[in-house]
This record gives C-alpha cells, sequence and structure tokens, in this order.
C-alpha cells in the first residue's frame, strides 16, 4: 500500500526553498563519481539534469527513443518561456508568477513547489544566455518580453518561434559536453520498457536496442523519468509521432503513484484536422493571440461565405466579448471551451465546421507586415505550407487540440515518485500546474526541474548510498524482469491478427476525444470505460506486427505503446469520473455556472488524485494528497 | 491521386538494397509525403508484407528526425521544406517518385529509408558549446547584445541537424552544419572566450568522421529546409585559420 508524504518544509512558503537546500544532505565530489544514474529521456527536463548531474560529476547514462537527443519533442515549443525578472517593469515579481500559475491551474496545484518554480524561473535565464541561447533583444542589447495567456505582465522569453529548440539545443550541447568528458553515456535508439526494483528501490531499466532489437540491462543507483506527456493517447495530438507513455506506465505498474491522470490540456489555436488520414496536428503558438484576433460570424448562414465578405460588423470576436479583461489572452481551457461553444452554435467556419478565425488583419495595419514577420515569420510559413493559405492575406483557421498533459506520476517535493529511487521531472510528473498550465510554462519547469531542482534533491538520497556498489546486472530482479518484458513483445508478436496498431490507436483516439476531451459527462464516461476495455480485448485478439522481434521495427515499437495507452487511457476515464467538478481543462457537463464557466468543489475536490495500481483489471486505489492553500485563497477564476 | 512509389530497400547495413516500387491510388493531396508512406505501410501491413522504415518524429518540421532523398533531391523539390512538410499537393496525379536514403559514407544505412547520423553529435561534443556549468552566472542583461548580432546567432542556430546539406554534397562535406554551430556561438559574446578552440575542435572530429571538404558548389544551401547560409562556411574556415596565431595551450586547453 502507497504512503504519500510530500516533504514540504517547514517554515514560510518564501524561505522554503532556501531553508531546504541549507539543510539538505550532501554527496562528497570523491563519492558522486561512484555513482551511477540512469535518465530517461532527453528533452529540457532530462538533458538539462543530465548534464547537470555530469557537471557535478555523477556517473550519467541517458536514454533517447530517437537518433539524437537533440530531437526531443522539447524541440517543437514554439512561443517562449516564463521567467519572473520584471525587466519591462509592469510589477511582475516571484510572487505574482506564483500566484498566476497557482490561479491558471485553477488551484488543483501545491504551494510550495509552485512557488519554487517561480523563484528559479529567473536562474533559467541567466543560465541559458551564458549557454548562448538567442533569446529575441532589443537594439539597446537588452532581452525583450512578449506576454501570454493568463497574465497581465510581459515576462516571456523568446527565440522567434522556435524557443524550445534554442533551449533544448542549449541543454543538449551542455549534456554533449559531459559526453566529451566520460561523464555521461548516451544511449540513442534506445526504448525503456520496464524499470527494476531491488528491495522495493528503483535501481535499473531494461531498455531495448531500436537497431539490433537486443534486449538491454542498466543498473543505477537512481533513476529519473524525464520522459514528456501522454497526450498521444488521443492519436491527434500536437505531440510527436514517437511520444509515448510507455515508460510512466511500466513505472505506474511497478508501484509509483498516477497523479490527476485527466487533467489534459486542450490548446486553443492548432491547424485544424483536415482528413481522415491525418497522423497528428500542428500547434499554431499562443503567442499568436497577442496580436491576432479571434472571431466567427455571427450569423450561422454566413459560415461559408468568405472571411473577407463578411463585414466588421458581422463578425463576432467573442474572446473581446466574453472576456473584456484578458480579450483575446485567456488562458488556454477558456479560449478552448469558447472555441467549442461557438462551433456548438453552428458558427464554426472551415470544411468541417469545427474552426475559428485568428485574424492578424488589424495588426499587420497598426505595426506593419515587417513586425509582423519577425514576431511570427515561421510559425505563418509552417501554417501555409500545412494549409496551402497565406495567413498575411486570409486569417488563419484554428482549433483545439490535445497539447499536454498536467496529469502524470505523483512526485514529492524532492520530485521522487512513491517508489524510493524513482523520479520524474518535466512534463511526466504532475507536480506545478494543477488543472491548466499556462503558456511558456512548461519550458520553465522542464528546465527547472532539471537544471535547479533535481541536482539537489536526488543528493538527499544517494547520500544514503554512498556504499552501495553499483547493483549486479546478473542478480534475479533483473533476470525477472527481462523476461516480462521479452514476454510481452512475444505476446504482441505472436497475436498475428488483421489489424494494424495504427488502426487501434485511431480508434482509441476517437473514444478519448469523444468522451474524456473538451467536456465530460459522467454518463460518457461510463460508456467509454467499457468500449476502451472491449478494445483493448479487440486489440490483444487481432494486432498484426509484421517483421521480427531481433531488427529495427517500428511497427513493434507502436505496439508496445499503443498496449500501454491502452491501459493509461481507461485510468484517465475513471480519474475524470471521479472528479466530480470543473476545473481547468477538466470540464464536466454537470458542474458549471449559469453562463457556462467551469465550476469548482474546493469542499470535497481540493486534493491531488494519487491512483495504485492494483493489477490488470482491477481497479485502481485512489489515495488523497489534500492541498492545503497557506497563502493563496481559492477563489473563482474570473477573466472578465 | 495516383502515385507510383519507387522506394530503397535495404534490409541491414551490410546487404545489398533494392528498389520496390509501389502503386497508391488513392492519394489525397492535403496528406503530407509521410503520411503517403504511412498508407503505403498500412496498404503492406494488410497484404502481409514488411513496412518501409522510415525517420521521422515531430511531423511540424523541427525535429530534424525526417530524412528522405527525393526525386534525387534531399527532402524534395520545394525549398525551405522537411520531407513532413511537404505536400502532396505539389505533385501531379499520375507521377513516379523515386526516395532514397540519405547517401554518405559517414550515414551509412541502418535500414531502408533510416541512416545513422550520430557523428553529427559527437562533433557537437568536440566543442559546439560555450563551457559553461549549472550554477549562478551574471544575469542575463548583464551582457548586451547588439541585435543584428542576436540574429545572425539565432539564423545559425535554427539548423535542425537533419544532414540535408551532407546528403546535397558531392563530397558530403558536412561543413554546412559545423559552420552554423560555429557560427552561432562566435557571434555572441558568451561564445567568443573560446571561438579559436572550438573551430579546431570541431573541423578535427568532422574530418575524423570521414565527411569530405567544401568545394563551394552551393547545394548544401540550396537544400537546407531552414535556409543556413553557406558564408557561414567562409566565417568557419577564418576561424580555423586564426588558429595558427593563436599559442597552441589555447587552442588544446
Amino acid at each position: 500500500m502507497i504512503k504519500l508524504d510530500a516533504k514540504i518544509p517547514e517554515g514560510p512558503l518564501a524561505t522554503k526553498w532556501t531553508d531546504y537546500r541549507s539543510k539538505v544532505k550532501l554527496v562528497s565530489p570523491n563519492n558522486k563519481r561512484k555513482l551511477e544514474i540512469i535518465v530517461v529521456g532527453t528533452g529540457l527536463a532530462g538533458a538539462s539534469a543530465a548534464a547537470t548531474f555530469g557537471e557535478l560529476g555523477y556517473q550519467v547514462k541517458t536514454f533517447c527513443f530517437q537518433d539524437s537527443p537533440r530531437r526531443a519533442h522539447s524541440i517543437a515549443a514554439q512561443g517562449g518561456i516564463n521567467a519572473a525578472k520584471n525587466y519591462q517593469n509592469d510589477g511582475d515579481n516571484v510572487y505574482r508568477l506564483f500566484y498566476d500559475t497557482i490561479k491558471g491551474g485553477d488551484y488543483r496545484s501545491r504551494e510550495a513547489n509552485v512557488y519554487r518554480l517561480a523563484e528559479v524561473s529567473v536562474n533559467i535565464i541567466d543560465q541559458s544566455v551564458a549557454q548562448g541561447v538567442p533569446f529575441a533583444r532589443e537594439y539597446g542589447g537588452l532581452l525583450d518580453n512578449r506576454s501570454f495567456g493568463g497574465v497581465q505582465v510581459k515576462r516571456t522569453f523568446y527565440a522567434r518561434g522556435q524557443t524550445g529548440q534554442q533551449l533544448l539545443l542549449g541543454a543538449y550541447q551542455a549534456m554533449e559536453r559531459q559526453v566529451a568528458r566520460g561523464n555521461v553515456k548516451e544511449f540513442t535508439r534506445h526504448e525503456m520498457l520496464d524499470i527494476v526494483l531491488i528491495d522495493g528501490k528503483a535501481r535499473g531499466i531494461i531498455a531495448r536496442n531500436l537497431i539490433t532489437g537486443e534486449i538491454e540491462r542498466h543498473a543505477a543507483h537512481a533513476v529519473v523519468l524525464a520522459t514528456g506527456g501522454y497526450g498521444n493517447v488521443f492519436y491527434l495530438s500536437t505531440n510527436a509521432m514517437g511520444s509515448n507513455a510507455t515508460a510512466i506506465w511500466k513505472a505506474h505498474k511497478r508501484g509509483a503513484a498516477f497523479a490527476n491522470p485527466c487533467f489534459t490540456q486542450i490548446h486553443p489555436t492548432c491547424i485544424p484536422q483536415m482528413g481522415e488520414y491525418q497522423s497528428k496536428l500542428t500547434l499554431m503558438s499562443e503567442s499568436l493571440r497577442n496580436d491576432g484576433r479571434v472571431w466567427v460570424p455571427k450569423r450561422a448562414e454566413d459560415v461559408k461565405k468568405k472571411p473577407a465578405d463578411i463585414a466588421e460588423e458581422d463578425r463576432d470576436y467573442y474572446l473581446e466579448r466574453m472576456y473584456p479583461a484578458f480579450g483575446n489572452l485567456v488562458p488556454r481551457d477558456v479560449a478552448a471551451r469558447a472555441a467549442k461553444k461557438v462551433c456548438d452554435e453552428g458558427r464554426g467556419v472551415g470544411p468541417t465546421g469545427r474552426a475559428v478565425y485568428l485574424d492578424f488583419k488589424d495588426a499587420i495595419q497598426r505595426l506593419g507586415h515587417h513586425v509582423i514577420e519577425e514576431r511570427y515569420g515561421n510559425l505563418f510559413e509552417m501554417y501555409e505550407k500545412i494549409t496551402g493559405d497565406n495567413p498575411y492575406e486570409t486569417p488563419m483557421m484554428i482549433y483545439p487540440a490535445v497539447h499536454y498533459t498536467m496529469g502524470g506520476l505523483w512526485v514529492d517535493y524532492e520530485l521522487m515518485t512513491s517508489i524510493p529511487g524513482l523520479y520524474a521531472t518535466g512534463e511526466c510528473n504532475f507536480s506545478d500546474h494543477g488543472a491548466n498550465r499556462l503558456g511558456a510554462s512548461a519550458l520553465m519547469q522542464g528546465l527547472a526541474d532539471g537544471y535547479f531542482v533535481i541536482p539537489m534533491t536526488i543528493g538527499n538520497y544517494l547520500s544514503n548510498d554512498i556504499r552501495t556498489p553499483l547493483p549486479e546486472t546478473s542478480s534475479a530482479e533483473f533476470e525477472q524482469t527481462e523476461k516480462e518484458v521479452k514476454e510481452r513483445l512475444e505476446k504482441l508478436m505472436s497475436i498475428n491478427g488483421k489489424r494494424s496498431v495504427d488502426h487501434f490507436h485511431r480508434e482509441l483516439g476517437k473514444i478519448m476525444w469523444e468522451y474524456c476531451g473538451m467536456s465530460r459527462t459522467a454518463e460518457g464516461l461510463q460508456k467509454a470505460r467499457g468500449m476502451v476495455q472491449e478494445l483493448r480485448k479487440e486489440f490483444w485478439k487481432d494486432l498484426r506486427v509484421p517483421g521480427k522481434m531481433d531488427e529495427l521495427n517500428s511497427e513493434l515499437e507502436k505496439a508496445g505503446r499503443v498496449a500501454d495507452f491502452m491501459e493509461l487511457a481507461e485510468l484517465m476515464i475513471i480519474d475524470a469520473y471521479n472528479r466530480n467538478e470543473s476545473c481547468g481543462g477538466h470540464f464536466r457537463e454537470e458542474y458549471k455556472t449559469p453562463d457556462g464557466e467551469a465550476l469548482r468543489d474546493d469542499e470535497n475536490y481540493a486534493y491531488v488524485a494519487a491512483w495504485e495500481y492494483a493489477g490488470m483489471d482491477k481497479d485502481p486505489i485512489l489515495h488523497k494528497e489534500e492541498l492545503n492553500f497557506e497563502v493563496v485563497t481559492p477563489s473563482t477564476r474570473s477573466y472578465k | 491521386m495516383k502515385i507510383t512509389l519507387k522506394v530503397w530497400r535495404q534490409e541491414s547495413p551490410d546487404e545489398k538494397g533494392r528498389f520496390d516500387t509501389f502503386r497508391l491510388d488513392n492519394i489525397d493531396s492535403h496528406m503530407s509525403f509521410l503520411e503517403m508512406f504511412d498508407v503505403l505501410n498500412q496498404q503492406l501491413i494488410e497484404e502481409g508484407k514488411r513496412p518501409v522504415e522510415f525517420d521521422h518524429d515531430c511531423r511540424e518540421g523541427i525535429c530534424g528526425m525526417c530524412s528522405m532523398y527525393i526525386n534525387g533531391r534531399p527532402h524534395g523539390f520545394q525549398s525551405g521544406t522537411t520531407t513532413c512538410q511537404l505536400h502532396m499537393r505539389h505533385f501531379r496525379d499520375g507521377d513516379t517518385i523515386v526516395v532514397e536514403p540519405w547517401r554518405a559514407r559517414p550515414f551509412p544505412v541502418i535500414k531502408d529509408l533510416v541512416v545513422d547520423r550520430s557523428p553529427f553529435d559527437r562533433i557537437i561534443a568536440a566543442g559546439g558549446y560555450v563551457s559553461v556549468n549549472t550554477g549562478s552566472p551574471q544575469d542575463a542583461n548583464s551582457i548586451l547584445v547588439k541585435k543584428s548580432d542576436s540574429d545572425a546567432a539565432f539564423d545559425a542556430a535554427s539548423c535542425i541537424g537533419c544532414g540535408a546539406c551532407v546528403a546535397a554534397c558531392k563530397n558530403a562535406s558536412a561543413m554546412l552544419f559545423v559552420s552554423a554551430k560555429i557560427e552561432h556561438l562566435s557571434r555572441l559574446p558568451q561564445g567568443r572566450v573560446e571561438r579559436v578552440r572550438r573551430a579546431v575542435n570541431m573541423v578535427r572530429q568532422m574530418d575524423m568522421e570521414g565527411f569530405g571538404n567544401c568545394t563551394n558548389t552551393g547545394a548544401c544551401e540550396v537544400e537546407c529546409p531552414k535556409g543556413i547560409k553557406i558564408s557561414n562556411i567562409h566565417k568557419m574556415n577564418a576561424e580555423f585559420f586564426k588558429a595558427v596565431w593563436v599559442s597552441s595551450e589555447e587552442v588544446e586547453a
């Protein structure tokens, strides 16, 4: 039975992290050399942690399924990274960033974690600039900032529309520097397929070499998962094709609690789906809402007209109308639901009627073509490539799509999961964004965890391990775990049914989008649970995986990932059904205010739902971590 | 649309490859090039055949994973475009399209269209960074950077490491890739301190990996999906030759 202890340090909020750092146990440099850490995933959270561990002197092994660590999906983050620098003198500070994040998350995150995040945000910018990350600058040579959804200050640092790329290259380069020094060993085209526990502690992983198909054993003193989110459970999402939940799901099945799995972020500005064949959805950065105005026709009969033929007075700039204080810059969950609402009213545009306009005409008139190009050039280009339309001349069409998962492995203040020695950082943990993440906060959290939090907290655990030799990979525990991994792969190969992995993945996605997507009902969720169970049975009966196990076989890779998504999907549904309230990205139709806004229930649901795995086809066990708000008072989130 | 595909198939690095021909009768013009390959692979799986292996991940033109040589050009004929962002509406109904992997000795074929680009990681490890540990560096705004320098550094830094430059070059030269990183970092005050050492070490690693030299044909610049300029190579050569005038300690340190 899991016991949750968040280990939040005593004392006032503003000094918790400082106090913690003063008291945390340290590992001396000569002992660090003897300690090995495995880092799975090389995005912002993984690469920054691996680089920093290496600099500190630990022995590190990194794993990624891509052919190079630099390709992790953090690379695709567009808009920017928040930091409470107050360079713009608009009244920003650590407290405000903390407050905005807590409020943006609809009061479903831990105060202590979020405050620490806001505190270290400033260090991230200093660190990245020192590494040579080319952030946007003013003519005077100082850094430029822009604004993002859900806030009223300009605190977002950016590198054109490629902020994630530039930050990841910074972390990747720092990591490669440690590779050259022999402190980090990188394993590319490798996928972690299970975690190995010895005496209840995480002591290694089983990984598959994706080129040869060989199953490998790797031992360590601690394991850090930085494997990203699970948005691909919906099949269509803005995630990369390979983004998956296998590492965290295997950890969950070995005893790591999974927190708030139903908290999914649907991003309001994505390129709408064009056809059945579509393999993924492409995000158009939220930063576009700084200058773009969102609208649909006032009347449903106008939706088939060309946008240029719809007169100004016949347009409904619905975000500006409904939320005058924040206008087009309301948080993502609010903007996404509003788009769904106007489309449900029959006012959606485009071939499918599931799209709204994002219009830059006013901004181009006000600022000039040149300024818009400089700010969003690559995004406009990307849009034109995909759709064939030129957004300088005609408004973009956008629609919400699955983008980020706030839920993830439950972690304590030290980012340790409920398995000792197993850590989770970045998007794959649940810790900082509550029920909704604000824009430009994912990069901030990934790098905060990797550069500044875990290098400090892991020492507290490893200091007890300085006399522990590296576990033998010939031990019974490694033997047994490897056997289970092989059996599962063999099972996938041997079904020999008729339908491909993609078929099942698509079907799963449809169920999840329909019943566990932007709006949910108890009835729909119950139905969806049955459907997922059925589909899972079908999967294990009728799947066809061509090729062999001992070779490069991307169908087999996908099969393993989708098999895990099938199980995770059910947990998401159970969690969504359990949470009888609407908050952030979780919107239950039964719980809304008379004007259709989310209705939270702080009396009964101000807790983190941490689920314990109880076995296949058994109901998971719910553990509640009560959220105590000592500094902020939860209130109705209003952006009006 | 009806499309005929001639695709390079190779079981393993040591085996001989061949072209397989496939007919696709139902291609939507809105599909991306990779979505067409998804359709092909679904068809092959249904027929009980082995699907075509190809690299891809983000499918939004930024991860640099996709790497198809299409009708004799890396990422196809459209300029400034990765394969995942190339759409079928730019082809004609009835077209025959030839698809090969990157062809360059330092990038051996792993299987079908998948190649090994790990030399790029090793070149970065040889010096493609600013030597700064995580810690408490100076306040970000205490380093002033001219906007034009910052913009130029960004332009060079937007390289996605896909390797199209190498595939396009008759010498399989990696100089566009290497010079982009050198230009990115030496343009900024943060990276200027170790610029000479960086250039020497990265070029040395590049040579060790077996990449060829630059003979200024300019194919790399034409084929680069991110518009990296060949002028970076001239700057890299300048950086490299500067090493002659500095002490060997500064280079080796």
